[in-house]
């Protein structure tokens, strides 16, 4: 039982990363950026061809594969949103843009290093299994927990404490306001598309490293769960995703535990339904990104 | 309520956008091409492989298998001037590009006979269209005991079933290493590996091993932690997994990783030699049944594996059937009287008798199944090694 707390734990730390980028994207914009998939991907493809191709340690390429991921969600911005910004249906248009955007970078993964499951080398970390309270706990997994929720708390002291954070809860408040104030809105919003990109992006690393396995269609597998995850946090609210990332691997390992794992994503998104039901803001809704 | 509206929108894009995906494939009203080719014209093969997608580990390999054995065929002149003509196209490991290409190779290039396609799920989609139209298929990796060959006369594999593979394997796996208790973990959405899931299930029953917990996982996962905790939590002697390669790899290293010490046997999606890659030192060890007995001094399979060393590539169990598959639809055309109609090599394949191939003596079962030895193999040094 220990061993599969530690198991959700682990899973629940990838989900909750994945998650914030989107909800800090929403937060700030209302707008969904179903193109994150895509960057989580292409991220721990570019990770991988530092390591597997340049022979850098993990340390090194994963800085730089996040600042990879970083840049490509500030050309998602200027391409595939700022265009629809100010239009009456910029929701919808932007949100078939970046699906439109999640394509091609799929297709451009795809052609560049071809559809094939890639592997990190073997020993590119030091995979220790440790031994704690019974359970068997490898180095490897305890380094992505922390990495996660270092990550996770960075983001958190960065909006409360910043001068960047503060603009970026303005803007989520209200964009008209905030520029009359002087914030520099554009400017504001590649921000958040940055480091919600970097985000997900050290998600994908992080998930590729963890399970050996980089893959053109790898974002799939996470893309739903990222999206049940920010619904049942609560549509924006940073925190709301962090919990129920935590949850959400939880559950889905205890599911696999008490009933089988045919029954996993049934119960997932059977509990997402019901959330929904009884309580539609999901678990944080009111406490959206303004209020970091 | 900000939600609410928003799964309103999202549900206005959504459908629209599920429904544009389900158009399928269009039909064509091409005519069916005649049953009688000329003598001397070129008897095309159409094969349809899975050159992309979660199977693509065995579609090269199935390629090379065709090109060497076109090659030869054609080189040997032993079709009295008749050429093979081997058209490859990608079903995607997708039912849908698997059914546009097959009526892609029914309506437009005519072919006379089509080979693949790469997985049963494909096939149980494409194949009824083949015998709609009375053009011959020959699987070469399709494993599944049902849904294949039963789909209509003019479907032929030369791969063999779990059902004739698996049981020698477990049969063979107990008596050496003598396991009681057995935990099964397999892939619950796909044809191939639900089906050999059934075939362990029973293979097992029939060993009197007792299976102290089954577990399943779908083709996206990459995660199957919390199954094999489970597992391991109830201690079994053996545990035995169906999966296709890339989730296979997968599974056996975060077995391992988990601390999970005892003996692995894995069903046929093991065979490759992208698994024992892929897993790393994880393979070691690894039990996989196989129809390619990779050892065999039979001519046939030592000429087999010149061809594909010469190619570059290793051989493995899928460049072997898909190697045999050219030369059993050469024998066919022979016992047709050089003649290469569809219904010709449709006939012919029924008169293929002992023919020497890669995987041995090779006939069909009444039931056009394919009918040879099967063998064991385990991984040792990063190789597949036959145990006798």
């Amino acid at each position: 039982m220990w061993q599969q707390a530690i198991n959700g734990v682990f899973l629940g730390a990838i989900y909750a990363l994945f998650a914030v980028g989107y909800a800090l994207v929403f937060g700030v914009l209302d707008i969904l950026n179903l193109a994150h998939q895509a960057v989580f991907t292409v991220s721990a493809f570019v990770a991988l061809a530092f390591v597997a191709g340049g022979s850098m340690p993990l340390a090194i390429a994963m800085p730089v594969a996040l600042l990879a991921a970083g840049l490509i969600g500030i050309g998602l911005e200027r391409v595939a949103f700022r265009p629809l910004r100010g239009r009456s249906d910029s929701n919808i248009s932007g949100l078939i843009s970046s699906l439109a955007a999640a394509t091609i970078l799929e297709a451009v993964a795809l052609q560049i290093w071809g559809p094939d499951v890639r592997r990190f080398p073997q020993g590119t970390f030091p995979d220790k299994p440790l031994s704690v309270l019974g359970a068997t706990v490898s180095a490897l997994q305890l380094t992505i927990i922390a990495v996660s929720v270092a990550l996770m708390a960075a983001l958190t002291a960065l909006l409360r404490a910043t001068r960047l954070g503060r603009q970026i809860r303005a803007v989520a408040e209200s964009p008209r306001a905030a520029r009359i104030l002087g914030v520099d809105v554009d400017r504001v919003i590649a921000w958040s598309f940055f480091l919600s990109s970097a985000l997900g992006g050290a998600a994908g690393v992080l998930f590729g490293v963890a399970f050996n396995s980089v893959s053109p269609d790898m974002g799939r597998s996470v893309e739903l769960k990222g999206l049940a995850v920010i619904i049942l946090g609560g549509m924006g609210s940073i925190a709301g995703a962090v919990i129920a990332g935590f949850a959400l691997g939880l559950l889905e390992v205890l599911t696999v535990v008490q009933l089988g794992s045919s029954w996993r994503d049934a119960v997932s998104f059977g509990v997402l339904f019901l959330v929904l039901l009884v309580r539609p803001s999901g678990l944080l809704g009111k406490a959206a990104i303004r209020e970091a | 309520m900000r939600f609410g509206r928003w799964s309103f929108r999202l549900a206005a894009v959504v459908v629209p956008l599920a429904l544009a995906a389900c158009k399928g494939g269009g039909s064509s009203g091409d005519a069916v091409a005649g049953s009688s080719a000329q003598a001397k014209a070129p008897a095309k093969l159409g094969a349809a492989l899975s050159m992309t997608g979660a199977a693509a580990t065995y579609g090269q390999s199935q390629k090379n298998g065709l090109e060497a054995a076109t090659e030869e065929v054609n080189a040997s002149g032993s079709l009295q001037g008749i050429k093979l003509e081997l058209l490859v196209e990608d079903d995607a490991t997708s039912k849908e590009q698997g059914i546009n290409v097959f009526q892609r190779f029914i309506n437009t290039d005519k072919v006379s006979v089509i080979i693949g396609p790469t997985l049963s799920t494909t096939a149980t989609a494409a194949d009824p269209l083949a015998q709609q139209a009375k053009v011959p298929v020959l699987a070469i990796s399709n494993t599944s005991p049902t849904g294949i060959t039963d789909i209509g006369d003019y479907i032929w594999r030369d791969s063999l079933t779990e059902a004739q593979v698996v049981p020698g394997a477990v049969k063979k796996a107990k008596a050496k290493l003598g396991f009681k208790t057995a935990a099964v973990l397999y892939g619950n959405d796909d044809v191939f590996t639900k089906a050999g899931y059934d075939v362990m299930k029973k293979a097992l029953a029939d060993e009197t091993v007792t299976v102290v917990d089954t577990q399943t996982f779908a083709k996206p996962d990459r995660d199957f932690s919390a199954q094999l905790t489970a597992i391991k939590g109830k201690k079994p002697d053996i545990l035995v997994v169906s999966a296709l390669a890339d989730n296979a790899a997968a599974i056996v290293a975060q077995a391992r990783q988990l601390g999970y010490a005892g003996p692995i046997l894995g069903g046929n999606g093991f065979n490759s030699p992208a698994f024992i890659k892929n897993a790393g030192p994880a393979a070691e060890g690894v039990l996989v049944g196989t129809s390619w007995n990779s050892a065999s001094t039979a001519p046939a399979n030592q000429r087999f594996k010149e061809l594909m060393q010469k190619r570059g590539t290793n051989p493995d169990q899928f460049s072997a059937q898909a190697y045999s598959g050219v030369l059993i639809i050469a024998e066919a055309v022979r016992k047709a009287g050089y003649k290469t109609g569809r219904d010709d090599i449709k006939n012919g394949f029924a008169q293929v008798k002992d023919l020497d191939t890669p995987l041995g003596k090779f006939s069909f079962t009444p039931s056009r199944d394919a009918q040879h030895e099967p063998a064991v193999q385990q991984v040792k040094d990063g190789k597949f090694q036959i145990v006798e």
